[in-house]
């Protein structure tokens, strides 16, 4: 609260030329905890920012939406002090701020949570929401006892249990994620930036997330939430600003709009349907996974997958699905069971065996697991592909980059050129060079998890359109989502997974929101 | 801010805490135990096969080696946990020893104190150095430090030319520092002791320490999190910088002549003692007391094989196969880790 008090103080000096009146009063009440206008950043020739506008209220939440590439990154970076403004007014409580650096954002009271959890993996979980700020005993010295119990009664109010000793290292992002708000919520900030928290989490991660935001804004702060998913905009925010192109677009109070005026806002053009669904020709049995169990991981895991069919695995975070798909391609090994491709059983723990026998896998992360972030797009579209490219032990550059434009050109990646970073790509974008990646492989069966995440409406929607496309050529796909919109419209089975086991198999007609969250619930109901 | 909490879930509490003690204990201490064992058993079996390895001189004799190599390892710890490296230590060493011999001759009668002074002020400036051009010029310290290797090397040696200080041109008292003992302990072994002890605090029980772990854990998230990531890094490269300057008055201390060459090549003993003791090349994780370990276990290999007669080339290979060693059993413990994690993480759901 000490921040709130001192805010006030420094506001009640700036008003003090102002004539005391009613309105006056109300007005003052009413002063942003945070202001931007005009906001511009650039890099280079590149414009990043044109017209960046937000106003954050006491006690409100505040949705900020627009397509990759709106500038809401680059905003945020700048209201978390990474970026310095290249022109705009930017208040904090009323008063004009320059932040230099993460610090000044952080004296001023702003948090940020990034998409990207940033937790260093060696360093145990209490370390990591303390990090440069410990609890010290008389001697100046970290105090960890006290960092363990402050750390354990933060948890306690976010009503999760994660043990505080343990390091960082292998936590899933849900709770690398909670540890993150534990971290913004033991900060005192009265600014809460939340960067598309909920697009690791899924079902019951997103409702205590949507808790916690609710009892921060009762309490008087403020809470900008960046999200592609409406529904959780409509749910949880008060009003909603709408950036495109690096420029400010629009304001709304959640009540008065509706989620296709946003769209159109968003993207400037009504978009198609957002899951594109073709009812594709199902073929012979593809995949054949039989009673695959690895201890402590899953059990007894039994499915198929044939020619021309999305099979959606959903289910909670942490319910075993990636370990599942991670062990069919042969990342990480199983106990018992077998894998069969076109009834030929694969070799355990071998991927190049999977990668041989048509299997292309999409990850869940695509900037640590998808992509090599340094590389050219060319080179990383082309990965898969360079010993059929080599000769003589050699790759060629031409080859290569020939090769790689059929296909980044196909699925039409947006780049000025083939040979750019990768990691200057959006996210969008940059999934579509993964996808470009395996498919080049021409593979029979395609592992897809979490296959939107991050990725805004427009482009969303288009790699929808290309999995219905793939599966309407006979190719079988298995995808990984916690989105239940997505699961609902793409597949044509749904499998749920809780606690590493199989719970339901449901069929298009009988998947519905209640039916699937039902199976991936079952047990924690009783 | 106050938050109404959801109730938590209920579990009893004791059985998890012993759980998580465990836990972290094994995770934490994994990485000292085998060097420590090691260490033991060594000394052990040397002394079964020449007991005179253990008489008192001899004990005075290992400490004595393994003094220099402490103090120059617990600074490179400091460095390579924020994932950097200083190879430049040797070369530091060389000129702060040559200065310390040439202060005694140029200022008769200059007090010992100021001469410790000098010779960590002229490390700390090496270091600095080092330090200023890894952050600034956002050159991999590999790089630049093996640059400034051969500058303070070309330095030392247009200074030094042929000279060479012998300890008769240096007061008695200042030699009896690597003589003299206390309780067995000779006077430098306890300085470095007093080196390991306080780094050792300052790396596990302060914010800046803390914030050296976080660095090499993850450079980018130390940015992101608003750590002075620049000065962090050169607080690092400075302390190592002051205490290779320490390595080297006690270098002049110690041994009979300094000159143009003093501390050649040291540099990768002092990385091998460090990485042995546990101390990851990759930053994040490891401790200095672990990386003094390391160093005493290094210097001993060497005196027990000679201890019992085995040919210096020997010695050489088998210092290799250990720094092998250490990296194959990080590796088994890191997985091993990994899947305590992920069972612990399967049953907390």
């Amino acid at each position: 609260m000490k921040r709130f008090i001192l805010s006030y103080s420094s506001m009640w000096r700036h008003n003090l030329v102002m004539i005391n009146s009613p309105e006056m009063a109300a007005e003052r009440s009413k002063t942003p905890l945070l202001s931007i206008r005009g906001a511009a950043k650039a890099f280079g020739p590149v414009v990043a920012l044109a017209d960046g506008v937000v106003e954050i209220l006491p006690g409100e939440i505040h949705a900020l939406v627009g397509e990759n590439g709106a500038g809401k990154s680059t905003l945020v970076k700048i209201l978390a002090g990474l970026y310095n403004l290249d022109a705009g007014e930017f208040l904090v409580k009323g008063k004009p701020v320059a932040f230099r650096t993460v610090a000044d954002s952080k004296a001023e009271g702003i948090s940020v949570i990034y998409q990207e959890p940033t937790l260093f993996p060696d360093l145990t979980v209490a370390e990591n929401i303390f990090i440069g700020r410990q609890p010290k005993n008389a001697l100046g010295l970290i105090n960890r006892s006290a960092m363990r119990a402050q750390a354990r009664a933060l948890f306690d109010r976010l009503g999760v249990r994660i043990d505080p000793d343990r390091i960082a290292e292998g936590l899933s992002i849900a709770d690398q994620q909670i540890i993150e708000i534990a971290k913004a919520i033991s900060l005192d900030a009265s600014v809460l930036i939340m960067d598309e928290p909920t697009a690791a989490l899924s079902g019951i991660e997103v409702e205590r997330l949507f808790q916690v935001a609710r009892a921060l804004r009762a309490s008087g702060a403020g809470i900008l939430f960046i999200s592609h998913r409406f529904d959780e905009v409509f749910a949880l925010c008060d009003r909603i600003t709408v950036m495109r192109d690096g420029e400010y677009i629009s304001t709304h109070s959640t009540e008065s709009v509706t989620v296709p005026e946003i769209v159109h806002e968003m993207v400037g053009r009504d978009i198609g349907e957002l899951f594109p669904k073709v009812a594709a020709k199902v073929g012979d049995t593809i995949l054949n996974v039989s009673k695959l169990s690895r201890v402590g991981v899953f059990s007894d895991i039994s499915f198929e997958v044939k020619a021309g069919e999305i099979v959606a695995l959903a289910g909670l975070v942490g319910a075993g699905r990636t370990e599942v798909a991670r062990a069919v391609f042969g990342i990480d090994t199983y106990d018992q069971g077998f894998v069969e491709l076109n009834g030929t059983r694969l070799k355990r723990n071998n991927p190049q065996a999977a990668i041989d026998a048509g299997i292309g896998f999409v990850p869940e992360d695509r900037r640590k697991q998808g992509l090599v972030m340094d590389l050219s797009v060319a080179r990383n579209a082309a990965l898969t592909l360079r010993n059929r490219l080599s000769r003589f032990g050699l790759i060629n550059g031409t080859t290569e980059r020939r090769a790689a434009e059929e296909w980044t050109s196909r699925l039409q990646v947006k780049t000025a050129s083939q040979e750019y970073k990768v990691s200057t790509l959006s996210g969008g974008n940059q999934q579509k060079v993964v996808l470009a990646k395996w498919l080049a492989t021409e593979p029979i069966l395609l592992i897809v998890d979490e296959p939107t995440r991050g990725i805004d409406v427009g482009t969303k929607s288009e790699v929808h359109r290309l999995l219905s496309d793939l599966a309407g050529r006979g190719i079988a796909i298995l995808m990984i989502s916690s989105e239940l919109p997505e699961v609902l419209g793409m597949a044509d089975r749904v499998l749920v997974m809780h606690e590493g086991r199989i719970t339901a198999q449901l069929d298009r007609a009988d998947a519905t929101a209640e039916s699937v969250m039902h199976a991936a619930t079952a047990q924690l109901e009783h | 801010m106050t938050l109404t909490s959801p109730a938590p879930s209920q579990e009893t509490p004791p059985k998890t805490a012993r759980r998580a003690t465990r836990d972290f204990a094994s995770v934490l201490r994994w990485r000292e135990i085998p060097v420590t064992i090691a260490l033991i058993v060594l000394v052990g079996l040397t002394y079964l096969a020449n007991p005179l390895f253990l008489s008192q001189q001899g004990v005075k004799d290992l400490l004595l080696n393994a003094t220099i190599v402490i103090i120059l390892a617990v600074g490179q710890a400091m460095v390579i946990i924020t994932r950097n490296v200083d190879l430049s230590i040797g070369s530091i060493l060389g000129i702060v020893a040559f200065s310390t011999g040439t202060l005694f001759v140029a200022v008769p009668g200059i007090p010992i104190v100021l001469v410790f002074l000098t010779g960590m002020a002229l490390g700390a400036l090496l270091g600095a150095v080092n330090g200023l051009l890894v952050t600034i010029a956002k050159v991999p310290s590999l790089v630049i430090t093996l640059g400034t290797l051969y500058i303070y090397r070309g330095l030392n040696n247009a200074w030094a030319g042929g000279t060479q200080y012998f300890a008769g041109d240096r007061p008695d008292n200042f030699g009896a520092l690597s003589v003299d003992t206390i309780a067995g302990f000779p006077l430098i072994t306890l300085i470095a002791i007093v080196v390991v002890v306080i780094v050792a605090i300052f790396m596990a029980s302060t914010r800046p320490g803390r914030d050296l772990y976080a660095i090499g854990s993850d450079p980018e998230a130390a940015k992101l999190f608003g750590i002075p990531v620049t000065r962090r890094v050169l607080l690092a490269f400075l302390s190592n910088g002051i205490l290779a300057g320490l390595a080297g008055v006690l270098y002049a201390s110690r041994f009979n002549s300094v000159g143009a060459t003093t501390g050649t090549g040291l540099e990768f003993d002092i990385v091998a003692a460090a990485v042995v003791g546990g101390v990851a090349i990759f930053g994040g994780s490891g401790t200095v007391a672990g990386a003094a370990i390391g160093a005493l276990l290094l210097t001993t290999i060497t005196s027990a094989l000679t201890a019992i007669r085995v040919d210096k080339f020997w010695q050489q290979a088998i210092v290799g196969l250990l720094i092998l060693a250490a990296i194959i059993i990080d590796r088994v413990a890191r997985i091993r880790t990994q899947k305590k994690l992920r069972l612990s993480e399967a049953r907390d759901v």
